[in-house]
């Protein structure tokens, strides 16, 4: 399993990297998207990778911890998605408008 | 229940939050409310800085003073989130306030009407500042983060225009990226250390196995990488010029804060983290800030002199300042620190006042006789037509109040007696001078001692060349019309540099004692760990 988590989150940032220094916006954009994706599951394989562990604790029970799975990466991830997906956002934006002012989709706004 | 002073510490994170989302109720013509809300926020801002500039500086007459770390959420210190006051941090609101006072003065004549939401987002803007000096979380730093970068996505593209859009793009994707960076530091440090508290990483650092540590050290090279880009040091540097000189001038001036964000963060951080009490660890950063700063000074410093355009030359001026401050951190050495501090402040504000002026004087310039408009999209140009003219007392005598403003921002940015750039970099150099053994100087010391005084000759021919082509070259210039409104917030900079200068004993009293204190982190550790939640109220149960 960490195997297969190492190479997707590899392959995403690898990907996403090239993509970055691509010179057209969409594919910065794209690239930065694939990085987000990969940054995120990193995150998520800080806390150790547990198959069937909740990470929230069952009330009025003995707790054993080590039954359970890290619940703070699980909340970091959560915060990391929604400020990623709300910059994307905003920079999406600011694209279409250099699109729009430019007329040329280039990082530079200029074919070189 | 804490009685009402101790909230004082969360009050620099909830008004510009609650004063920005207020303003968003209203609609953009109702321009006069917008300003006044959004300028008494930003006054009341400034006075509660003070006010805890006041408290922070007090917390030796009574140790372990409440207000000095906030509990949110009421839960103990390694588990929740908290807010820390100490010196540095009053520090810094109280430098940020003042100068966002300063811009927002500025902005009022005319550059708010310049788009919408500009004053919500100006508070966002102060809310993420004020919240990144204020916590003591990693975690709650990188939202914090998030909160000012992108409050200055909007702020950068203020104004439009297509040389604000295309730097503005720029600037995002660099910064996306660099918070990317920043959640990987950020949770290899968690993975491997287990926590995100700064003073319990501090504790931690020293027991971390062997076979953990270099995972650890990464996650904090990454994270310092992702400070770094936000400081600008050379080479993570190269997108800090163009956008800087593309703002819009009051946003200009309060990004000449957003520098020092990182600036501060790897101040808190390399000392407290990785000082004396972080064993195999310790003293990871210096070398490298050393080095990166010492080149980030010489390529701002050639920057400065080779800056055809005012906005230009204000950003390398940025990069000089940022450059200075980050090899005095990588020297690690309290009497330093003390220099750096106060030659931070006085930086910071000569910097905004300079992005300031250049904005009034480059409006005397013709653009079609202006040789930069070659090189260069004319700054701003359709809009800039547009306004109408500005209702308002324009001041009397306006190339001399200007010159005069020129002539002492060039003397401050150069560091030339007698005002407080040359205070501070004096005490900086010559602490540095003191750090050697038995007056033995290492090679890196000699670089940088000559290169802060070389940036200062650099910077003095750069002002001068460019005062003579603004003020005394041209034979029938067009006299810029200036406001009292704009020129009241470059006046106001100045005078506080002035009364730095005037009230540099007990200020550098004050940067000796922040320094000692982020040398000796063991007070901030145990004022952090320490803190006790707030019993519930009785009848409450």
């Amino acid at each position: 399993m960490e195997l297969t988590l190492a190479i997707g989150i590899g392959v995403l940032v690898g990907s996403g990297v090239w993509l970055l220094q691509r010179p057209r916006t969409y594919q910065v954009i794209i690239g930065l998207s694939l990085i987000g994706y990969g940054v995120n599951l990193f995150i998520f394989s800080m806390g150790k990778l547990r198959m069937n562990a909740p990470p929230i604790l069952k009330s009025g029970e003995a707790v054993n911890p080590a039954d359970y799975t890290d619940p703070i990466p699980q909340a970091l991830v959560l915060t990391a998605i929604v400020i990623g997906f709300a910059t994307t956002a905003l920079f999406l934006v600011v694209l279409l408008v250099s699109r729009g002012l430019t007329g040329s989709d280039h990082v530079d706004g200029r074919e070189s | 229940m804490l009685a009402l002073p101790d909230h004082l510490v969360i009050v620099p994170i909830l008004l510009p939050l609650v004063t920005g989302a207020f303003l968003l109720l209203f609609d953009e013509r109702r321009r006069t409310l917008k300003a006044t809300v959004s300028m008494a926020a930003t006054l009341a801002l400034a006075v509660i800085a003070f006010i805890l500039l006041s408290l922070a500086d007090m917390e030796d007459a009574a140790p372990g003073a409440r207000a000095s770390v906030y509990l949110l959420g009421n839960w103990p210190a390694p588990f929740g989130i908290v807010l820390v006051l100490d010196r540095l941090s009053a520090l810094m609101l109280v430098m940020t306030s003042l100068l966002a006072v300063a811009s927002l003065v500025f902005a009022l004549a005319r550059w708010h009407k310049g788009g919408p939401h500009f004053h919500t987002l100006f508070q966002f803007l102060l809310m993420g500042l004020n919240g990144a000096f204020l916590t003591g979380d990693l975690f709650n730093l990188f939202v914090f983060f998030e909160v000012l970068l992108a409050a200055s996505y909007g702020l950068l593209l203020h104004g439009s225009g297509a040389l604000r859009v295309r730097t503005g793009l720029h600037y995002i994707a660099i910064n996306l990226a660099a918070s990317f960076l920043f959640l990987i530091g950020v949770s290899l440090i968690y993975g491997m250390s287990g926590t995100l508290n700064m003073a319990d990483l501090a504790v931690r650092i020293a027991a971390v196995p062997p076979h953990d540590r270099a995972l650890l050290e990464a996650g904090i090279a990454i994270l310092g990488i992702a400070f770094l880009v936000k400081a600008g040091m050379w080479p993570l540097c190269f997108w800090l010029p163009g956008a800087y000189a593309a703002a819009a001038a009051p946003v200009a001036a309060i990004f000449a804060v957003l520098s020092k964000v990182g600036v501060y963060a790897i101040l808190r951080l390399s000392p407290l983290v990785l000082g004396a009490g972080a064993g195999a660890s310790s003293g990871l950063a210096d070398t490298w800030l050393l080095i990166g700063g010492i080149a980030t000074i010489a390529f701002g410093a050639i920057g400065v002199l080779a800056s055809q355009a005012m906005g230009r030359l204000a950003a390398f001026s940025v990069l000089v300042s940022s450059g200075t401050l980050l090899t005095a951190v990588g020297l690690a050495d309290i009497a330093v620190t003390a220099g750096a501090l106060f030659y931070m402040v006085s930086s910071t504000l000569t910097i905004g006042a300079l992005f300031l002026l250049v904005e009034l004087v480059e409006r005397a310039q013709d653009p079609a006789a202006n040789v930069l408009a070659v090189t260069m999209e004319a700054y701003g140009d359709g809009d800039e037509e547009e306004i109408e003219e500005e209702v308002g007392v324009a001041i009397p005598g306006t190339l001399a109040m200007l010159g005069v403003c020129f002539g002492l921002l060039g003397i401050l940015l150069a560091g030339l007696p007698p005002l407080s750039g040359f205070i501070g970099k004096f005490a900086l150099l010559s602490a540095v001078v003191g750090t050697g053994d038995e007056g033995s100087l290492s090679m890196i010391t000699w670089a940088f001692l000559t290169l802060v005084i070389l940036s200062g000759l650099f910077a003095t021919i750069a002002m001068m060349r460019a005062g003579i082509r603004i003020f005394w070259a041209p034979v029938e210039g067009v006299v810029p019309r200036v406001l009292l409104l704009e020129f009241i917030p470059v006046a106001f900079l100045l005078l506080l540099c002035a009364a730095m200068t005037v009230q540099a004993g007990p200020l550098m009293r004050y940067a000796d004692a922040t320094a000692r204190s982020l040398h000796a982190p063991a007070a901030y550790i145990g004022g952090v760990l320490s803190a006790q939640p707030v019993p519930p109220p009785e009848g409450n149960r």
